[in-house]
């Protein structure tokens, strides 16, 4: 059992019932129109890959079908914390 | 973007029960359990009964406002659980909390109309009530061994220190999903869809089979 905490639901649920939507924090530009081309590229195409502290969205897709950010480490697979959409994260690399 | 404003919203709301010369057909239709209640084994571990066409609602709202709060419980009779994972109840009417902003109500199959037209009435601002009715149906099994089969089903984890009587999740169950609530210290209750109701029906059968699965009517 690998358990994940749902900030909404308030408690530990199990894996399978999360799903990761990837890397966290990507805000879109307010004027996609003025963005050159690599700008746009950039936030459509280009993510990070670390090995190690990554920040994360999830969804409880099987509970309460919120999302959510998590601080995960790749490498291990543990989860340093998870917190809510608009919050910072506390563990960064 | 335009600036957003509140504007009154004029909403219809359509009775979706058809008249008498339909018969109304819950998902477990085809199973007969009418049938099987009759000929069937009278005792064992498990028991599961459906509590077939009900009325069901789910209500969208903002669990901050507590203007619709109160419209909501002045509908309801009772008051919405915003506590995470947690159900209220009276007489016939059920509200399950299923995330921060929505809750899942069940009502006698005869009320849903007047309960979504009260929400319309009671209501103000950006609020929003469904009748899923159709969508979905309750299975409830009850019985020493049911929790065996809620244990073989799903992975969450039903002890009563952290799974007590009137605590409701959705989860995985079965390799489909479920909206399990604890309705007595023995007896929980399924809410599940109506395109999973023949598959759920088969595996239940099974899963309950080494306890001994008595149909009620
Ligand atoms: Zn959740």
């Amino acid at each position: 059992m690998f358990l994940i905490y749902c900030p909404h639901c308030g408690e530990y649920r199990e894996e399978e019932e999360f799903q990761n939507r990837g890397q966290a924090h990507i805000a879109r530009p307010l004027d996609p129109d003025s963005c050159t081309d690599e700008e746009w590229g950039n936030y459509m195409f280009f993510r990070k890959n670390p090995k190690g502290l990554h920040h994360e969205l999830w969804v409880h897709a099987a509970g309460c079908r919120k999302f959510f950010n998590v601080t995960r480490n790749t490498a291990t697979y543990e989860i340093k914390e998870v917190y809510k959409i608009g919050e910072q994260p506390k563990v960064v690399a | 973007m335009s600036d957003v404003k509140t504007e009154a919203v004029t909403v219809s709301v359509i009775n979706q029960l058809p008249d008498a010369s339909i018969q109304g057909q819950s998902p477990l239709f085809h199973a007969d359990l009418a049938t099987i209640a009759k000929s069937g084994p009278k005792t064992g571990g498990v028991t599961l009964k459906e509590e077939a066409l009900l009325g069901h609602l789910t209500l969208r709202m903002n669990p901050e406002n507590a203007d619709q709060l109160k419209a909501a419980e002045k509908v309801l009779g009772v008051a919405l659980p915003t506590q995470p994972l947690t159900s209220a109840s009276k007489g016939d009417v059920v509200v399950r909390w299923i995330s921060p902003d929505e809750w899942l109500i069940t009502v006698p199959g005869l009320k849903a109309f007047e309960v979504e037209t009260a929400f319309q009435k009671e209501m103000k601002g950006h609020f929003q009530v469904v009748n899923v009715s159709g969508g979905q149906t309750i299975v409830k099994l009850s019985g020493k061994y049911a929790q065996y089969v809620i244990k073989k089903s799903s992975p969450i984890d039903i002890h009563p220190s952290e799974f007590p009587v009137g605590k409701v999740v959705t989860s995985v169950f079965a390799k489909s999903s479920a909206i399990i609530r604890r309705s007595g210290e023995n007896e929980f209750e399924l809410v599940i869809r109506r395109s999973f109701s023949d598959y759920l029906w088969l595996w239940l059968q099974d899963a309950s089979r080494e306890y001994g699965l008595v149909i009620e009517a």
